[in-house]
Protein backbone atom coordinates (compact mmCIF):
# COMPACT_ATOMS: atom_id res chain seq x y z
CA UNK A 1 0.00 0.00 0.00
CA UNK A 2 1.35 3.43 -0.91
CA UNK A 3 1.93 5.82 1.99
CA UNK A 4 -0.68 8.60 1.80
CA UNK A 5 0.53 12.19 1.42
CA UNK A 6 1.34 13.65 4.83
CA UNK A 7 -1.35 16.16 5.90
CA UNK A 8 -0.70 19.91 5.88
CA UNK A 9 -0.96 22.01 9.07
CA UNK A 10 -1.00 25.76 9.61
CA UNK A 11 1.18 27.08 12.43
CA UNK A 12 0.30 30.02 14.70
CA UNK A 13 2.69 31.39 17.29
CA UNK A 14 2.20 33.81 20.16
CA UNK A 15 5.35 35.82 20.65
CA UNK A 16 6.79 37.08 23.92
CA UNK A 17 5.32 40.54 23.54
CA UNK A 18 1.83 39.40 24.50
CA UNK A 19 0.21 39.73 21.07
CA UNK A 20 -2.30 37.25 19.69
CA UNK A 21 -1.23 34.03 17.97
CA UNK A 22 -0.06 34.91 14.49
CA UNK A 23 0.13 32.75 11.39
CA UNK A 24 3.78 31.97 10.64
CA UNK A 25 3.63 29.26 7.99
CA UNK A 26 2.73 25.66 7.35
CA UNK A 27 4.24 22.21 7.63
CA UNK A 28 3.48 18.56 7.00
CA UNK A 29 2.96 16.06 9.83
CA UNK A 30 0.99 12.87 10.20
CA UNK A 31 -0.72 13.87 13.45
CA UNK A 32 -1.19 16.77 15.85
CA UNK A 33 1.57 15.73 18.27
CA UNK A 34 4.14 15.50 15.51
CA UNK A 35 2.87 18.76 14.01
CA UNK A 36 3.49 20.55 17.32
CA UNK A 37 7.01 19.14 17.62
CA UNK A 38 7.82 20.00 14.02
CA UNK A 39 6.41 23.52 14.51
CA UNK A 40 8.73 24.01 17.47
CA UNK A 41 11.75 22.88 15.43
CA UNK A 42 10.88 24.79 12.27
CA UNK A 43 9.42 28.03 13.59
CA UNK A 44 10.85 28.66 17.07
CA UNK A 45 14.59 27.95 16.87
CA UNK A 46 15.40 31.38 18.29
CA UNK A 47 12.85 31.83 21.05
CA UNK A 48 10.22 33.30 18.73
CA UNK A 49 7.29 32.11 20.78
CA UNK A 50 5.69 31.13 24.06
CA UNK A 51 2.75 29.22 22.63
CA UNK A 52 2.03 27.33 19.41
CA UNK A 53 -1.24 26.37 17.74
CA UNK A 54 -1.33 23.89 14.89
CA UNK A 55 -4.51 23.57 12.82
CA UNK A 56 -5.17 21.10 9.99
CA UNK A 57 -5.17 23.24 6.83
CA UNK A 58 -8.25 21.39 5.64
CA UNK A 59 -10.17 22.74 8.66
CA UNK A 60 -9.76 26.35 7.53
CA UNK A 61 -12.55 28.00 5.56
CA UNK A 62 -11.20 30.91 3.57
CA UNK A 63 -12.96 33.80 1.87
CA UNK A 64 -12.69 33.80 -1.90
CA UNK A 65 -10.26 36.49 -3.14
CA UNK A 66 -12.30 36.80 -6.35
CA UNK A 67 -15.26 37.91 -4.22
CA UNK A 68 -13.34 40.35 -2.08
CA UNK A 69 -15.08 43.39 -3.54
CA UNK A 70 -18.50 42.18 -2.45
CA UNK A 71 -17.20 40.68 0.76
CA UNK A 72 -15.65 43.86 2.11
CA UNK A 73 -17.95 46.42 0.50
CA UNK A 74 -19.92 47.07 3.72
CA UNK A 75 -16.78 48.48 5.35
CA UNK A 76 -15.74 50.66 2.41
CA UNK A 77 -18.51 53.23 2.60
CA UNK A 78 -18.72 53.79 6.35
CA UNK A 79 -16.19 56.45 7.10
CA UNK A 80 -18.23 57.41 10.19
CA UNK A 81 -16.79 54.30 11.85
CA UNK A 82 -13.45 56.07 12.14
CA UNK A 83 -12.63 58.58 14.89
CA UNK A 84 -11.32 61.17 12.42
CA UNK A 85 -14.86 61.50 10.97
CA UNK A 86 -15.89 63.55 14.01
CA UNK A 87 -14.91 67.12 14.67
CA UNK A 88 -13.87 68.10 18.16
CA UNK A 89 -13.14 71.81 18.85
CA UNK A 90 -9.42 72.49 19.08
CA UNK A 91 -9.77 74.08 22.54
CA UNK A 92 -10.84 70.74 23.92
CA UNK A 93 -7.40 69.34 23.12
CA UNK A 94 -6.48 65.71 22.55
CA UNK A 95 -9.35 63.24 22.82
CA UNK B 1 -4.32 27.53 4.20
CA UNK B 2 -3.64 27.69 0.52
CA UNK B 3 -5.91 24.95 -0.71
CA UNK B 4 -6.66 24.84 -4.39
CA UNK B 5 -10.39 24.42 -3.73
CA UNK B 6 -11.10 27.99 -4.75
CA UNK B 7 -9.57 27.60 -8.17
CA UNK B 8 -12.57 27.45 -10.43
CA UNK B 9 -12.79 25.31 -13.55
CA UNK B 10 -11.58 26.74 -16.84
CA UNK B 11 -14.20 28.51 -18.89
CA UNK B 12 -14.69 28.08 -22.62
CA UNK B 13 -13.75 31.56 -23.78
CA UNK B 14 -10.43 31.12 -22.03
CA UNK B 15 -8.24 32.87 -24.61
CA UNK B 16 -10.07 36.19 -24.47
CA UNK B 17 -10.54 36.13 -20.76
CA UNK B 18 -6.91 35.27 -20.17
CA UNK B 19 -5.68 38.28 -22.15
CA UNK B 20 -7.77 40.60 -20.01
CA UNK B 21 -6.74 38.84 -16.82
CA UNK B 22 -3.09 38.86 -17.83
CA UNK B 23 -3.21 42.63 -18.36
CA UNK B 24 -4.88 43.08 -14.97
CA UNK B 25 -2.28 40.80 -13.41
CA UNK B 26 0.61 42.79 -14.88
CA UNK B 27 -1.01 46.01 -13.65
CA UNK B 28 -1.09 44.60 -10.11
CA UNK B 29 2.60 43.65 -10.38
CA UNK B 30 3.50 47.10 -11.71
CA UNK B 31 1.64 48.65 -8.76
CA UNK B 32 3.89 46.59 -6.42
CA UNK B 33 0.93 44.54 -5.17
CA UNK B 34 1.70 41.07 -3.86
CA UNK B 35 0.23 38.07 -5.67
CA UNK B 36 -1.31 35.55 -3.28
CA UNK B 37 -1.92 31.80 -3.81
CA UNK B 38 -5.59 31.91 -4.76
CA UNK B 39 -5.26 34.97 -7.02
CA UNK B 40 -5.42 34.50 -10.76
CA UNK B 41 -1.96 34.19 -12.30
CA UNK B 42 -0.66 33.25 -15.77
CA UNK B 43 0.31 29.58 -16.03
CA UNK B 44 3.86 30.60 -16.97
CA UNK B 45 4.18 32.65 -13.76
CA UNK B 46 3.02 29.65 -11.73
CA UNK B 47 5.43 27.37 -13.56
CA UNK B 48 8.42 29.71 -13.28
CA UNK B 49 7.88 30.19 -9.56
CA UNK B 50 7.28 26.51 -8.85
CA UNK B 51 10.56 25.76 -10.62
CA UNK B 52 12.50 28.53 -8.88
CA UNK B 53 11.14 28.05 -5.34
CA UNK B 54 11.41 24.27 -5.42
CA UNK B 55 14.98 24.47 -6.77
CA UNK B 56 15.74 26.89 -3.98
CA UNK B 57 14.26 24.42 -1.46
CA UNK B 58 16.22 21.50 -2.92
CA UNK B 59 19.39 23.60 -2.66
CA UNK B 60 18.85 24.22 1.04
CA UNK B 61 18.34 20.50 1.68
CA UNK B 62 21.28 19.31 -0.45
CA UNK B 63 23.32 22.15 1.07
CA UNK B 64 23.16 20.34 4.41
CA UNK B 65 25.40 17.58 3.03
CA UNK B 66 28.75 19.36 2.45
CA UNK B 67 28.58 21.00 5.88
CA UNK B 68 27.13 17.99 7.67
CA UNK B 69 30.33 16.27 6.60
CA UNK B 70 32.24 18.27 9.26
CA UNK B 71 29.87 18.20 12.24
CA UNK B 72 31.58 15.26 13.91
CA UNK B 73 35.03 16.69 13.19
CA UNK B 74 34.52 20.34 14.19
CA UNK B 75 37.63 21.53 16.07
CA UNK B 76 35.83 22.56 19.28
CA UNK B 77 32.50 22.17 21.03
CA UNK B 78 31.68 25.83 20.27
CA UNK B 79 32.30 25.32 16.55
CA UNK B 80 30.37 22.06 16.59
CA UNK B 81 27.30 23.59 18.25
CA UNK B 82 27.36 26.51 15.78
CA UNK B 83 27.72 24.25 12.75
CA UNK B 84 24.96 21.97 13.95
CA UNK B 85 22.66 24.98 14.42
CA UNK B 86 23.56 26.26 10.96
CA UNK B 87 22.83 22.93 9.27
CA UNK B 88 19.51 22.79 11.16
CA UNK B 89 18.72 26.26 9.83
CA UNK B 90 19.37 25.10 6.26
CA UNK B 91 16.83 22.34 6.80
CA UNK B 92 14.36 24.89 8.17
CA UNK B 93 14.94 27.12 5.14
CA UNK B 94 14.25 24.18 2.85
CA UNK B 95 10.97 23.55 4.67
CA UNK B 96 9.80 27.20 4.52
CA UNK B 97 10.53 27.15 0.80
CA UNK B 98 8.79 23.85 0.08
CA UNK B 99 5.72 25.23 1.87
CA UNK B 100 5.85 28.36 -0.33
CA UNK B 101 6.24 26.24 -3.49
CA UNK B 102 3.29 24.04 -2.50
CA UNK B 103 0.96 27.05 -2.45
CA UNK B 104 1.32 27.05 -6.25
CA UNK B 105 -0.39 23.68 -6.47
CA UNK B 106 2.26 20.94 -6.42
CA UNK B 107 2.39 18.53 -3.49
CA UNK B 108 5.48 18.18 -1.30
CA UNK B 109 5.79 14.59 -2.47
CA UNK B 110 5.79 15.62 -6.14
CA UNK B 111 8.44 18.27 -5.55
CA UNK B 112 10.73 15.95 -3.59
CA UNK B 113 10.26 13.12 -6.09
CA UNK B 114 11.24 15.41 -8.98
CA UNK B 115 14.51 16.16 -7.19
CA UNK B 116 15.22 12.53 -6.34
CA UNK B 117 14.50 11.54 -9.95
CA UNK B 118 17.07 14.10 -11.11
CA UNK B 119 14.39 16.12 -12.94
CA UNK B 120 14.67 19.19 -10.70
CA UNK B 121 17.96 20.98 -10.17
CA UNK B 122 19.65 22.41 -7.09
CA UNK B 123 22.43 24.98 -6.80
CA UNK B 124 25.64 23.94 -8.57
CA UNK B 125 27.74 25.01 -5.58
CA UNK B 126 26.78 21.99 -3.46
CA UNK B 127 28.45 19.63 -5.93
CA UNK B 128 31.87 20.66 -4.64
CA UNK B 129 33.55 18.76 -1.80
CA UNK B 130 34.43 20.07 1.67
CA UNK B 131 37.98 18.79 1.99
CA UNK B 132 39.21 20.69 5.06
CA UNK B 133 37.79 22.60 8.04
CA UNK B 134 38.63 25.85 6.21
CA UNK B 135 35.97 24.90 3.65
CA UNK B 136 33.35 25.29 6.38
CA UNK B 137 34.60 28.81 7.06
CA UNK B 138 34.65 29.59 3.34
CA UNK B 139 31.14 28.26 2.77
CA UNK B 140 29.74 30.46 5.54
CA UNK B 141 31.68 33.49 4.38
CA UNK B 142 31.28 33.18 0.60
CA UNK B 143 28.49 30.72 -0.22
CA UNK B 144 26.15 32.19 2.39
CA UNK B 145 27.40 35.67 1.51
CA UNK B 146 26.45 35.09 -2.13
CA UNK B 147 23.12 33.58 -1.07
CA UNK B 148 22.34 36.70 0.98
CA UNK B 149 23.08 38.93 -2.04
CA UNK B 150 20.61 36.85 -4.05
CA UNK B 151 17.97 36.56 -1.35
CA UNK B 152 17.65 40.10 -0.07
CA UNK B 153 15.98 41.35 -3.28
CA UNK B 154 13.73 38.25 -3.17
CA UNK B 155 12.19 39.57 0.06
CA UNK B 156 10.37 42.01 -2.28
CA UNK B 157 9.43 39.37 -4.85
CA UNK B 158 5.91 39.76 -6.29
CA UNK B 159 4.75 36.38 -4.97
CA UNK B 160 3.69 36.81 -1.33
CA UNK B 161 4.51 33.36 0.11
CA UNK B 162 8.00 33.39 -1.47
CA UNK B 163 8.74 36.92 -0.24
CA UNK B 164 7.62 36.03 3.30
CA UNK B 165 9.75 32.85 3.33
CA UNK B 166 12.75 34.92 2.17
CA UNK B 167 12.31 37.42 4.99
CA UNK B 168 12.57 34.60 7.54
CA UNK B 169 15.56 33.09 5.72
CA UNK B 170 17.46 36.39 5.47
CA UNK B 171 17.04 37.08 9.18
CA UNK B 172 18.75 33.77 9.96
CA UNK B 173 21.34 33.86 7.20
CA UNK B 174 23.41 36.64 8.72
CA UNK B 175 24.49 34.32 11.55
CA UNK B 176 25.72 31.84 8.94
CA UNK B 177 27.95 34.34 7.21
CA UNK B 178 29.38 35.75 10.42
CA UNK B 179 30.20 32.32 11.86
CA UNK B 180 31.98 31.46 8.59
CA UNK B 181 34.00 34.65 8.58
CA UNK B 182 34.94 34.12 12.23
CA UNK B 183 36.37 30.71 11.31
CA UNK B 184 38.41 32.38 8.55
CA UNK B 185 39.68 35.11 10.88
CA UNK B 186 40.76 32.48 13.41
CA UNK B 187 42.58 30.42 10.78
CA UNK B 188 44.26 33.48 9.27
CA UNK B 189 45.54 34.58 12.69
CA UNK B 190 46.81 31.06 13.37
CA UNK B 191 49.87 29.10 12.25
CA UNK B 192 51.28 29.24 8.73
CA UNK B 193 49.65 25.88 8.03
CA UNK B 194 46.26 27.18 9.15
CA UNK B 195 46.57 30.27 6.98
CA UNK B 196 47.63 28.12 4.03
CA UNK B 197 44.54 25.99 4.62
CA UNK B 198 42.35 29.10 4.50
CA UNK B 199 44.01 30.25 1.26
CA UNK B 200 43.59 26.80 -0.30
CA UNK B 201 39.87 26.82 0.51
CA UNK B 202 39.45 30.29 -1.00
CA UNK B 203 41.34 29.16 -4.11
CA UNK B 204 38.96 26.25 -4.61
CA UNK B 205 35.67 28.03 -3.79
CA UNK B 206 36.11 31.46 -5.38
CA UNK B 207 35.14 30.66 -8.96
CA UNK B 208 32.32 28.21 -8.13
CA UNK B 209 30.87 30.90 -5.81
CA UNK B 210 30.87 33.49 -8.62
CA UNK B 211 29.02 30.93 -10.76
CA UNK B 212 26.26 30.75 -8.11
CA UNK B 213 24.78 33.96 -9.53
CA UNK B 214 23.99 32.13 -12.74
CA UNK B 215 24.93 32.65 -16.39
CA UNK B 216 25.94 36.11 -17.63
CA UNK B 217 23.04 38.46 -18.47
CA UNK B 218 23.63 38.09 -22.20
CA UNK B 219 22.80 34.37 -22.10
CA UNK B 220 20.40 33.98 -19.17
CA UNK B 221 17.19 32.37 -20.42
CA UNK B 222 14.83 33.21 -17.56
CA UNK B 223 15.73 36.79 -16.72
CA UNK B 224 13.45 38.85 -18.97
CA UNK B 225 10.06 37.53 -17.90
CA UNK B 226 11.23 37.18 -14.29
CA UNK B 227 12.15 40.86 -14.27
CA UNK B 228 8.82 41.84 -15.83
CA UNK B 229 7.01 39.84 -13.14
CA UNK B 230 9.21 41.33 -10.39
CA UNK B 231 10.42 37.93 -9.29
CA UNK B 232 13.91 39.16 -10.08
CA UNK B 233 14.93 42.70 -9.18
CA UNK B 234 18.58 42.67 -10.22
CA UNK B 235 20.36 40.85 -13.03
CA UNK B 236 22.83 38.02 -12.44
CA UNK B 237 25.78 40.21 -13.37
CA UNK B 238 24.64 43.09 -11.17
CA UNK B 239 24.38 40.83 -8.13
CA UNK B 240 27.70 39.16 -8.94
CA UNK B 241 29.42 42.56 -9.12
CA UNK B 242 27.86 43.67 -5.82
CA UNK B 243 29.12 40.48 -4.21
CA UNK B 244 32.67 40.86 -5.56
CA UNK B 245 32.82 44.50 -4.43
CA UNK B 246 31.69 43.53 -0.93
CA UNK B 247 34.03 40.53 -0.68
CA UNK B 248 37.38 41.90 -1.87
CA UNK B 249 37.95 44.11 1.22
CA UNK B 250 36.96 41.18 3.47
CA UNK B 251 39.60 39.00 1.80
CA UNK B 252 42.15 41.81 2.14
CA UNK B 253 41.42 42.04 5.87
CA UNK B 254 42.12 38.31 6.17
CA UNK B 255 45.36 38.74 4.23
CA UNK B 256 44.18 36.21 1.66
CA UNK B 257 44.65 36.49 -2.10
CA UNK B 258 41.66 36.12 -4.41
CA UNK B 259 42.73 33.61 -7.08
CA UNK B 260 42.23 36.01 -9.98
CA UNK B 261 45.50 37.67 -11.00
CA UNK B 262 43.64 39.71 -13.63
CA UNK B 263 41.37 41.42 -11.09
CA UNK B 264 41.60 45.21 -11.08
CA UNK B 265 39.71 48.03 -9.40
CA UNK B 266 38.19 50.43 -11.93
CA UNK B 267 37.83 54.20 -11.59
CA UNK B 268 34.39 53.82 -9.99
CA UNK B 269 35.77 51.55 -7.29
CA UNK B 270 34.32 48.32 -8.74
CA UNK B 271 36.52 45.23 -8.70
CA UNK B 272 36.54 43.82 -12.24
CA UNK B 273 37.01 40.07 -12.29
CA UNK B 274 38.35 37.95 -15.13
CA UNK B 275 36.29 35.80 -17.46
CA UNK B 276 34.43 32.97 -15.67
CA UNK B 277 34.89 29.42 -17.00
CA UNK B 278 31.28 28.69 -17.96
CA UNK B 279 32.22 25.28 -19.35
CA UNK B 280 32.82 24.14 -15.77
CA UNK B 281 29.43 25.55 -14.70
CA UNK B 282 27.65 23.70 -17.52
CA UNK B 283 29.48 20.49 -16.67
CA UNK B 284 28.43 20.71 -13.02
CA UNK B 285 24.81 21.48 -13.97
CA UNK B 286 24.86 18.53 -16.37
CA UNK B 287 25.69 16.25 -13.44
CA UNK B 288 29.45 16.01 -13.90
CA UNK B 289 30.70 18.06 -10.95
CA UNK B 290 32.98 16.48 -8.36
CA UNK B 291 30.13 15.42 -6.04
CA UNK B 292 26.89 15.28 -8.08
CA UNK B 293 26.59 11.49 -7.85
CA UNK B 294 27.42 11.47 -4.13
CA UNK B 295 24.85 14.16 -3.32
CA UNK B 296 22.05 12.42 -5.23
CA UNK B 297 22.96 9.05 -3.73
CA UNK B 298 22.93 10.53 -0.21
CA UNK B 299 19.53 12.20 -0.73
CA UNK B 300 18.01 9.02 -2.21
CA UNK B 301 19.41 6.88 0.58
CA UNK B 302 18.05 9.25 3.24
CA UNK B 303 14.64 9.24 1.56
CA UNK B 304 14.51 5.44 1.25
CA UNK B 305 15.79 4.84 4.76
CA UNK B 306 13.15 7.22 6.12
CA UNK B 307 10.30 5.44 4.36
CA UNK B 308 9.49 3.21 7.32
CA UNK B 309 9.20 6.26 9.59
CA UNK B 310 6.70 7.92 7.24
CA UNK B 311 4.76 4.65 6.95
CA UNK B 312 4.71 4.11 10.72
CA UNK B 313 3.60 7.68 11.42
CA UNK B 314 0.82 7.41 8.84
CA UNK B 315 -0.33 4.03 10.23
CA UNK B 316 -0.32 5.38 13.80
CA UNK B 317 -2.31 8.47 12.79
CA UNK B 318 -4.83 6.30 10.93
CA UNK B 319 -5.23 4.03 13.96
CA UNK B 320 -5.70 7.00 16.30
CA UNK B 321 -8.22 8.55 13.95
CA UNK B 322 -10.34 5.41 14.19
CA UNK B 323 -10.24 5.14 17.98
CA UNK B 324 -12.87 7.73 19.05
CA UNK B 325 -15.39 6.23 16.61
CA UNK B 326 -14.77 2.74 17.94
CA UNK B 327 -15.21 3.91 21.53
CA UNK B 328 -18.40 5.80 20.73
CA UNK B 329 -19.86 2.62 19.27
CA UNK B 330 -19.38 0.63 22.49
Amino acid sequence: MATPNTPLWEVFIRSRNGLAHKHVGSLHASDATMALQAARDIYTRRGEGLSIWVVPSSAITASDPAEKGMMFEPAESKIYRHPTFYEVPEEVGHM
Amino acid sequence: MYTQALNTAETDDRGLEDAAKAAQFQARIDAEERIEPNDWMPEAYRKTLTRQISQHAHSEIVGMLPEGNWITRAPSLRRKAALLAKVQDECGHGLYLYAAAETLGSSREELVDAMLAGKAKYSSIFNYPTLTWADIGTIGWLVDGAAIMNQIPLCRCSYGPYARAMIRVCKEESFHQRQGYEIMVTLCRGSDEQKAMAQDALDRWWWPVLMMFGPPDATSQHSDTSTKWKIKRFSNDELRQKFVDATVPQAQYLGLTIPDPGMVQDADGHWRYSEIDWTEFKQVLAGNGPCNRDRMAARRRAHEEGAWVREAAAAYAAKRAQRPTAQAAE
